[in-house]
């Protein structure tokens, strides 16, 4: 009986179904993204970009780590945001690549535009990196890029990105989804006082 | 489960599987009839809820996942406008669309309307005229017995108090509230300061000790918007809909989308016809329709259900169906505070301030509502949203991100809205759905006292977060509501068959076996959350169905 289907079960139902095209076309992009993530983790292989190339990847990869960066506690880099981007490009967030395609145009354009003698954006200082995003900064692709990097940085680490929950760690979120009072510093002091 | 071929005659079709429809559901099988519900969602992880995960992405910025548990904007178009002068543009409206319906995603709170909620028009000065804003045609204590029930069969947890700011109750909750967090210790700080009394546990359908076979609640803080894990929150799902399986009487037919409620020449209702999920055709037979499809889909249903004997859509002689829509209006205010209140863990609607529940002839205006606390966002929505007086992006966000993570308070209002006739849902000219049905379509724009309310519950959760320390404090610009999951009003009941759409008994005027049983049967809003006043409607409604079908009153033979 159908209480008991299985997800995948109740899936094969509802792709014959009206309106199913969509789920047809992403429920398995999503799978697939999270078992892409799972293999390229436990690949010993350097990383190899299923969407883009490496220039626009250390591109990517710049762009992120100015819009999340490395201080003195990690930051989009080391949270493995550019590969979150290049698999949501081949799985979930297939629909957003004109997007990256012609933003990664205008910012190597953008980049010989304001600083002639550069060969491209990952190449430029961390000052000359941040000239350029602020000019840019109001683009669909920067936010999308932003959008992307902070929902990589904060998604489950199955994702590909939030590499070793960095990004949880950074503000404090736990993930064990079973808690017991007090939960925060008001609350202690108030069982504490009897209140 | 129980399995009907649609050409058989059932007692009753039941449209809808949530907060209304399962209560029917239950109450009609366990009683000895037969009954088919049809439910335009999936089936979730009905029965097997372990199954619900709780991964932010999946949830929230992947929607279109086969598991989704709301409605598909795509498939589901709604369209808004303010008035009927404008042309209605793309809307958000969306609410619960899976077996359980809404309750499966809710926050779960569960509280009572108030007593003279239900008679309050002859008897508050600050009502102005020109509203919709009328008596119900019972009163809180003929509704009681069934609230006790449905807080009893349902799970609610929450602490019975003798206060006139607090429905009174013949039984106390059947579970403990839920623990104080951060956000409630510090509601109590700021209003012992400002001299308010009445600061209260949330009442919520979450068991917090195992009850009926069910684990307690592990205090994840993923409750809006996500199913429930260990099935400690009491959806309809969860806690009526396996009673109305168990009898052998009751079939839960997902995926079937219903476009017609059809009548014969006599004027009688027959059954449904609905999309199943391949897309097919189908009409279920019945001796009588139960529509329990939510404040915004049930009217919706009633207007498609067009015929010679009912050109303007069904149990709609008067034009009233779809009139008087209240979403509910809210609005408040935010805070940081210094330390940490991880309000991330535990139930997501913590304490709630209830001095404010009354309206005051010194405000000058009519209005009401209870304020409840609110804390951190989940990180995505945290990061995307972005800390406060911060920029947007680079090494400032990121320090600022973490400096207030965790610290955040937010005060949430559920407030008073008054029904207007020129608030409703209808039908979009132009927009159509996946099946090729005419889409909804909202017109709102909330009484001006509507937005009195809203500023003056805003400047006081800002006083109240002041008091309570917050470092900074701020809130945004009032808007009243567009839509949402809190949909009331619109098939509303009534004595007077002239200026209402169902009787006291949930039964249309117009057509003797039709009873609409939702949201929609709502006179007023109230200052809370419906889903509690929705299932207490239901448990009365189906006591009176069943004691008139077995007395032949719908020519119901018991099976």
């Amino acid at each position: 009986m159908a209480t008991s289907k299985s997800r995948r079960g109740f899936l094969a139902d509802s792709v014959a179904g009206l309106g199913s095209v969509w789920l047809a076309a992403n429920w398995p992009a999503i799978l697939e993204a999270e078992e892409y993530a799972q293999r390229a983790a436990t690949s010993a292989q350097p990383v190899v970009y299923a969407f883009f190339t490496n220039p626009q990847a250390a591109d990517i990869d710049a762009m992120a780590s100015q819009i999340f960066p490395t201080t003195d506690t990690p930051g989009a880099h080391e949270a493995h945001i550019v590969s979150f981007i290049d698999r949501a490009l081949v799985t979930f967030a297939r629909d957003r690549r004109p997007v990256y395609i012609q933003g990664m145009k205008d910012l190597q354009a953008k980049t010989k535009e304001l600083f002639p003698s550069a060969s491209k954006f990952s190449a430029l200082t961390s000052a000359q990196q941040i000239q350029l995003l602020t000019a840019i900064e109001k683009t669909p692709f920067f936010l999308t890029v932003r959008e992307h990097t902070l929902t990589g940085m904060f998604a489950s680490p199955k994702h590909g990105g939030n590499f070793n929950k960095a990004g949880w760690k950074l503000i404090g979120f736990e993930d064990t989804l079973n808690f017991k009072a007090p939960f925060g510093y008001y609350d202690a002091i108030a069982l504490k006082s009897g209140k | 489960m129980r399995q009907f071929t649609p050409s058989t005659e059932v007692d009753f079709v039941v449209i809808g599987s949530g907060a209304g429809g399962a209560v029917m559901a239950k109450q009609l099988s366990q009683a000895g009839f037969s009954v088919v519900v049809l439910e335009q969602g999936g089936w979730g992880a009905y029965g097997h809820e372990q199954d619900y995960n709780k991964d932010e992405l999946l949830n929230r910025f992947l929607p279109n996942v086969a598991d989704r548990l709301m409605t598909d904007p795509v498939k589901q178009p709604n369209t808004f406008r303010r008035n009927d002068k404008e042309k209605a543009s793309p809307g958000n409206h969306s609410y619960g669309c899976v077996v359980g319906g809404g309750t499966v995603t809710y926050g779960a709170s569960s509280w009572r309307h108030l007593p003279y909620e239900f008679n309050e028009v002859t008897k508050d000065p600050t009502i102005p005229s020109g509203t919709g804003m009328a008596d119900w045609p019972i009163t809180y204590e003929e509704l009681e017995p069934y609230y006790t029930q449905a807080e009893w069969e349902i799970g609610i947890c929450g602490e019975r108090v003798n206060s006139p700011f607090f429905a009174p109750m013949s039984k106390p909750y059947p579970v403990p509230p839920q623990p104080m967090k951060s956000s409630g210790a510090l509601l109590k700080t700021g209003a012992s300061k400002l001299g308010l009394t009445t600061v209260v546990p949330n009442v919520a359908a979450i068991i917090t000790v195992p009850y009926m076979g069910r684990a307690a609640c592990v205090n994840c803080g993923f409750c809006s918007g996500y199913g429930c894990h260990v099935n400690a929150k009491s959806s309809s799902a969860a806690s009526l809909l396996p009673f109305a399986e168990k009898t052998g009487l009751c079939e839960i037919r997902a995926n079937s989308y219903v476009r017609e409620i059809s009548t014969d020449a006599s004027g009688k209702v027959t059954g449904a016809v609905y999309f199943d999920a391949r897309g097919r055709e189908l009409f279920q037979k019945a001796k009588a329709v139960v529509l329990a499809a939510n404040g915004t889909e049930s009217p919706r249903l009633l207007l498609l259900s067009k015929s010679k004997l009912f050109p303007d859509g069904l149990a709609n002689g008067n034009g009233i169906v779809g009139r008087y829509l209240m979403s509910g209006n809210g609005g408040g205010a935010s805070g940081l505070f210094e330390h940490p209140l991880n309000d991330y863990k535990g139930g997501v609607t913590g304490m709630a301030i209830l001095d404010y529940v009354p309206s005051d002839p010194k405000r000058g205006f009519y209005g009401g509502g209870r304020m409840t606390a609110r804390g951190q966002q989940t990180p995505i929505q945290y990061a995307l949203g972005g800390p406060r007086n911060a920029p947007t992006w680079g090494a400032g966000y990121k320090k600022a991100l973490i400096e207030q993570a965790n610290r955040k308070m937010t005060l949430t209002n559920f407030i008073t809205q008054m029904p207007l006739e020129t608030n409703r849902v209808d039908l979009d000219p132009d927009v159509k759905d996946a099946w090729g049905l005419p889409a909804m379509r909202i017109t709102m724009t909330s009484h001006p006292d509507d937005f009195k309310n809203m500023e003056f519950f805003k400047q006081k959760s800002v006083e109240i977060l002041q008091a309570a320390g917050a470092t900074t404090v701020w809130s945004d610009p009032v808007v009243d509501s567009r839509g949402g999951a809190h949909s009331r009003g619109t098939c509303r009941m009534g004595n007077d068959p002239k200026t209402s759409v169902v009787n006291k008994y949930h039964r249309a005027h117009e057509i003797p076996n039709l009873f609409i049983v939702d949201g929609s049967s709502f006179v007023t809003g109230g200052r809370n959350h419906p889903t509690m006043t929705i299932s207490a409607l239901a448990f009365r409604a189906a006591d009176y169905l069943v004691k008139a079908a077995k007395s032949g009153d719908l020519k119901l033979t018991a099976l």
